[in-house]
This record gives C-alpha cells, structure tokens and sequence, in this order.
C-alpha cells in the first residue's frame, strides 16, 4: 500500500519535473525581448491609465506611438509630457490635441457627497480617499485631472477647479527657451 | 485507411465535441460574438486539441499503465494540457509573432476548455491506439471550428435582427444553440 502511494507521488512529480524543465528550458530558448523602446516611451506617460488618448491605458499608447502614432495625445501629461515624446522619438513637437486647458483638478463638494464609493472605483490613480457611507475627499496632490470621477457621481459633486497657483506649483520655466513651433501661422 | 476516414468525419459530425458531447460550451458561447476571433480560436483550439492528444497518449501508455496508475489519468492530463498550452505559447510568440497576435489571448483560454481534458479521456476510454488518437484530437478541434464559426456567423446575424425583448442576447443565443445541437443530431446513423 505504502509503495504504491510512493510510486504514486515519485511518478508525478518526475512527471512534473519533465515538463517543469521542458518549459523552464523554453523560456531561455524562446525568450522574446519586448521593444525596449515601449518600456521607455511607457516610463514617461503619467501611468494615469485615462485612456483619453483613445487607447486603453498607457501601455498601448506607448505601442502605438512606437508604431508611429502621434505624441501629442496625452491629457494629462500635458506640453511637459509630449515634448519628452517626441525628442525620444526624434521628431518635431506636435500641438497637443485640442486648445490646452489650465490644469485642472477635481474638488468634491464634501456636504453633496453620500458615500457611495463610485469615484474611487473609477480614479486610475488611487487619490480619492474616503470609505462606504463616509464622505470623499480628493487627495490634491496625486489627482491628475482625468475627469473619470465626474461621470459615476450619482450626486453630481464632484467640480473641476484649476489649481490654486502658488509659488511651489508655479511653472518658472528655467530650463526652457521659447521658440516659436509653428512657423506658418 | 477508410478507418480512420470514418473515425474523423464521425468526430467531426456524428460525435461533435459541442453539439452532441457538450463540451467546451464555454467558449461555444463565450467567443462566438464576432466570426474573427471565432475563427482565431478554432484554430488555437484544434491545434492544442491536437498536441494534447498525442502526448496525454504518450503519458498514459508510458507512464500510468506500466506503473498501474490509472487513477492519476485525470491529475497528470491536466499537467500535460497547460505544459502543452504553455509551450505552444511560447514557441508561437517567438516564431511567428503575426499567429501569435491572432492566438494569442485565446491560448491562456484553452488551458480551462473542458473539451481538451474531456479528449484524452475519451481517447483512453475508448481504446485508441496512437494515430487514432491523433485523428480523434484532429477531428474534435475540426468539429469545434466549424460549430464555432457556424454558431458565430448566426450570431452577427441575432446582433442586426430585431429579436423579441425577452429574448434578446444570450437568449436568443441559447435557443439557437439548441436548435444546432437538434440538427447535428440528424447525423447519427450516418455513419455505423
């Protein structure tokens, strides 16, 4: 009886040691290197997964820019963002696509706001803060502006604000030499 | 030879996998929406049928009868399934990236399909010897496919029509799914 249970287990796991090699094996031999370029266009989006560029998360559109999309999609990561893009690219600026708004963050009107949890669900970035039937707030300083929030909020209490301009957020430009991108205005 | 014809087109219609067996009704329902990725997935499908067949053969001739372990068939099947799904995927990432971005979310997928497990039992069960099994595995990913792609191609058509409120979506896709099933019955007797 013993042995059998023995022969049992030492056959299966042979069994499983063959083919945990054959795959182990497989994994070296038939590695495929992903487009180092993806990995770093994918390291400058802001990770906001909003999918306002029309792809679903930064990921595909760091692909797709890679397949030769335009840069200049990006909501969130705003001039900042689409200028890194580009450079790595090697090509021109682009305008970012519509007029570029100020930069905006969601404000909860906290005495409107049930407790419903909808916006936290929906936040890509994890700054709404707030549990069941306990009033949402929005954590300023990781809120990138994407509007998800707006749309699930059964009360209709959550704003976009612009950011109160202060001297820590103020953009000095210090670095950056202004020239004029488009010549034929 | 007329042999193995017959045990094919029996397990392609007579003895379909889907409609008579029902097995694998989860991706019958699950990826039957668009006729694209119906087709992407009968392919992995009989492909992985295919494999599995020969190797889950080779196991249990090898490994379960000598050492009288009949009673680990369905545990090592099960191993022997994911290594070959697993495997598959791997090779196909790296020889053919254009197959594997056609294949490549549904492989993950046929690990679960019942239909792959329910094949190397029924291989076992009912005695068939090597190319048999290879043939039985074959005509089952062949019998699938066409369900599949028949099923889905009627499903685009569900998707335009006006289908009664109490009857639309999943349905609808039921109901028709039924009715296949009624008509594949019709093939029994086809072949003795």
């Amino acid at each position: 009886m013993m042995t059998s249970i023995i022969i049992a287990v030492l056959a299966l796991a042979a069994l499983a040691a063959v083919f945990g090699a054959l795959l182990g094996y497989s994994s070296i031999r038939f590695k495929v290197k992903a487009d180092p370029i993806v990995e770093e266009l994918d390291a400058m989006l802001p990770q906001t997964q909003c999918g306002q560029c029309g792809y679903p998360g930064c990921k595909p559109y760091a692909q797709a820019i890679s397949e030769g999309d335009d840069v200049n999609k990006c909501p969130p990561g705003g001039d900042a963002v689409m200028r890194q893009l580009a450079e790595r690219m090697g090509i021109e600026p682009q305008e970012l696509e519509g007029e570029e708004k100020p930069k905006l963050i969601a404000f909860i009107r906290e005495d409107e706001c049930i407790g419903c949890t909808k916006c936290i669900q929906a936040c890509p970035v994890d700054a709404i803060m707030g549990a069941t039937r306990q009033m949402h707030t929005v954590i300023t300083d990781e809120c990138t502006g994407c509007e998800l929030c707006v749309a699930p909020c059964p009360t209709d209490c959550i704003d976009m604000l612009p950011i109160e301009i202060t001297t820590k957020n103020w953009q000095w430009n210090l670095q950056r030499i202004p020239t004029q991108i488009n010549t034929e205005l | 030879m007329s042999n193995y014809f017959l045990l094919f087109f029996g397990t392609v219609l007579v003895n379909n996998f889907v409609l008579v067996k029902f097995l694998g009704l989860c991706p019958f329902m699950g990826v039957s929406n668009k006729v694209e990725t119906a087709v992407g997935m009968s392919f992995a499908t009989t492909f992985v049928l295919t494999l599995t067949a020969a190797l889950s053969y080779i196991v249990n001739t090898y490994l379960l009868i000598p050492l009288d372990l009949h009673y680990l068939q369905t545990l090592s099947f099960i191993l022997v399934i994911a290594v070959v799904v697993q495997f598959t995927e791997m090779v196909m990432h790296k020889t053919s990236p254009t197959l594997y971005r056609l294949l490549g979310i549904f492989l993950p997928l046929i690990t679960t399909n019942c239909a792959i497990l329910g094949l190397a039992l029924l291989n076992i069960n009912e005695n068939h010897d090597f190319v048999e099994s290879i043939i039985y595995g074959f005509g089952a990913g062949i019998g699938f496919s066409l369900v599949l792609v028949l099923f889905s191609s009627m499903r685009e058509r569900l998707a335009a029509s006006d289908v009664p409120l109490p009857f639309k979506g999943s349905a609808i896709a039921m109901i028709t799914a039924g009715l296949m099933s009624l008509a594949f019955m019709g093939f029994t007797g086809l072949i003795k």
